[in-house]
């Protein structure tokens, strides 16, 4: 522990604790229970990474000790009012590192062998350990016989085929990397919402495109057999191929409890798409793709399943191949739109004119460029969509912009915009500051691991975004998406209340957002 | 006969999970069996040195 360094007013104080691993979820609360202390003004809690160490020096800790910190290191540093307040935390820090055990059994595993031992059963391993080491891990739970869901991104491709070759071979699958959903026979892993299970099965390279479709074919009155995340990769590169999409496939084929299949992704590599398009029209099950953002298939009269443009359209056409009776929803008419659209152009002022999506969603961030490509829109993302313009600098909008703040450079080192919405807060501040901004594009997503009140995390920003906005002398338009289920933690209705309480017109979908705001856009 | 997949998609999941404690408590929450492992970095850290080890064991 080291105490007593003075910047002005300032008392600052570190320590490294050596071989400890946290993970960045973990690491945020921890910084954020801290930052709730007395006489605490700024905590950081981070794994001795190189990217991490920058960090640390950005905010005046840098030393040989720290420069000395590995990956495997836990820094806590701290700045407050007085030395005593942060030499009180340091020397209890083991009680605000505690975590109760977790598991069928109270022992501690260090390794998957010893946890193997405790659950010989055990027939998954969910893999979100950093990058580097991800792959080493999920080959010996393969070797071991366990299928494999790997959240972690950042492994190398080489690795990721080498791994679902290994799987394939085996009849094993490895769901990622990169993969953030998965529904198996109910059980909702990593991102997930709690949906009815039912007659669909869905394989998605995307996870929130999983829990958008999954959340809306429980709201159309059906329910998910099985949602298999094969990672963002699985398609989009010919040198993957499709392979954890295809085991899922011929799973869910086999699968007694599904009767219609849906495929959704970006649209997949230029040498997997014919494959992909031929083993579908040949699944013995209905099937329904949706491939966003895909400009044509290749050869549209041999197409033998339902194509669908949006992952609600796509929910829509399973649900209505499904058994049962679908529930017909009222979704929002068109004069209700044009009602609603005129409504919050009625305030703004002549030079607001500019959309600015800022997701947590990445798939929602390019399905909605989609939305805005179909009417001619261009706009700017630091992901886009063929034919959209890349922005120069993903820290600044230009003009109508779509940012995906799940984008690697936002989430490298801190958990993911679903869980911290802290650069999301900044972002949307920082568009208020725009004249020319009308429309603030949101989404939000429940479920289990999301943030337990994503609303409550951006109620005040928004109050301040708007109240900037009129302040100018315009209206700042604020629609929101809601992706979850009445059954998730969070309180879907609550959710929804309070933003609507807060002057954003809360639409059932993202696509329906996004074509919201686009109609809004072209009014102005 | 059954693929492993088959099997999991039949059977329903129990785990083994390595990395974000969360993932670990919201599958026990909903009443699966699920070992965390406390896991930490292998040979101090170094990737390189820990596939190198693999290889020499």
């Amino acid at each position: 522990m080291i105490l007593g360094r003075w910047e002005g007013f300032m008392a600052t104080g570190y320590t490294i604790k050596r071989n400890q691993y946290f993970d960045s979820v973990f690491l945020m609360q921890v910084a954020k229970r801290l930052s709730e202390e007395p006489g605490i003004e700024q905590v950081a809690a981070l794994m001795g990474t190189e990217k991490n160490k920058g960090l640390l020096a950005e905010i005046g800790f840098e030393n040989a000790e720290i420069s000395s910190a590995a990956a495997n290191d836990l820094i806590i540093a701290l700045k407050g009012k007085s030395p005593s307040t942060i030499e009180v935390i340091l020397e209890n820090l083991d009680a605000w590192l505690f975590r109760k055990p977790v598991g069928v059994s109270k022992a501690v595993s260090r390794t998957l062998d010893e946890a193997l031992a405790r659950q010989p059963h055990a027939n998954l391993a969910v893999v979100s350990l950093p990058g580097e080491y991800a792959a080493r891990e999920a080959r010996r739970a393969l070797e071991r016989g366990l299928n494999v869901f790997l959240f972690s991104s950042n492994v190398p491709v080489e690795d990721e085929l080498s791994l679902k070759q290994y799987a394939r071979e085996r009849g094993l699958i490895v769901m990622g990397p990169d993969c953030g959903t998965a529904i198996i026979a109910g059980v909702g892993i990593g991102f997930a919402n709690v949906v009815r299970p039912g007659p669909i099965g869905v394989i998605g390279s995307t996870g929130t495109g999983l829990q958008e479709f999954t959340s809306l074919v429980h709201q159309g009155g059906s329910g998910i057999s099985h949602a298999i995340g094969t990672g963002s990769g699985d398609l989009s590169d010919a040198t993957i191929g499709g392979i954890s999409t295809l085991s899922a496939l011929e799973a869910l084929e086999a699968d007694p409890q599904t009767n219609v299949v849906a495929v959704l992704s970006k649209p997949p590599g230029a040498k997997t798409l014919p494959l992909l398009v031929e083993r579908l029209n040949r699944c013995r099950k209905p099937v329904v793709a949706c491939f966003l953002g895909i400009g044509k298939y290749p050869s549209e009269n041999d197409i033998g399943f339902e194509t669908a443009r949006t992952l609600d359209e796509a929910a829509a056409l399973a649900t209505q191949l499904a058994p049962g009776k679908p529930v017909v929803r009222t979704g929002v008419g068109s004069q209700e739109v044009q009602a609603l659209v005129a409504k919050e152009r009625a305030g703004m002022a002549p030079e607001q004119k500019y959309i600015r999506g800022i997701f947590a969603g990445g798939t929602f961030c390019y399905q909605a460029q989609q939305v805005m490509r179909e009417a001619g829109l261009v706009v700017y993302s630091n992901a886009p969509l063929d034919g959209m313009l890349s922005l120069a600098d993903p820290l600044r909008s230009e003009a109508h912009t779509l940012v995906d703040m799940g984008a690697e450079m936002f989430t490298e080192g801190r958990p993911h915009p679903m869980i911290d919405a802290t650069l999301r807060r900044e972002r949307i501040l920082a568009e208020a500051q725009h004249p020319q901004v009308a429309v603030l594009l949101l989404d939000f997503i429940l479920g289990y691991n999301a943030s337990p009140d994503p609303v409550g995390d951006l109620l005040e920003t928004i109050a301040e975004a708007k109240s900037t906005a009129s302040q100018r002398g315009g209206y700042l338009s604020v629609v929101a998406s809601m992706c979850g289920t009445e059954a998730d933690p969070q309180n879907l209705r609550e959710q929804t209340r309070a933003l609507e309480e807060g002057g954003v017109v809360v639409l059932p979908s993202s696509a329906q957002t996004a074509l919201f705001s686009r109609t809004l856009a072209l009014s102005l | 006969m059954k693929t492993k997949l088959e099997e999991l998609l039949q059977n329903g999941p129990v785990v083994i999970s390595l990395g974000v404690r969360e993932f670990a408590e919201s599958l026990q929450d909903q009443g699966v069996e699920v070992v965390h492992v406390d896991w930490s970095p292998p040979a101090g850290g170094d990737a390189e040195m820990a596939e190198l080890l693999d290889k020499l064991l």
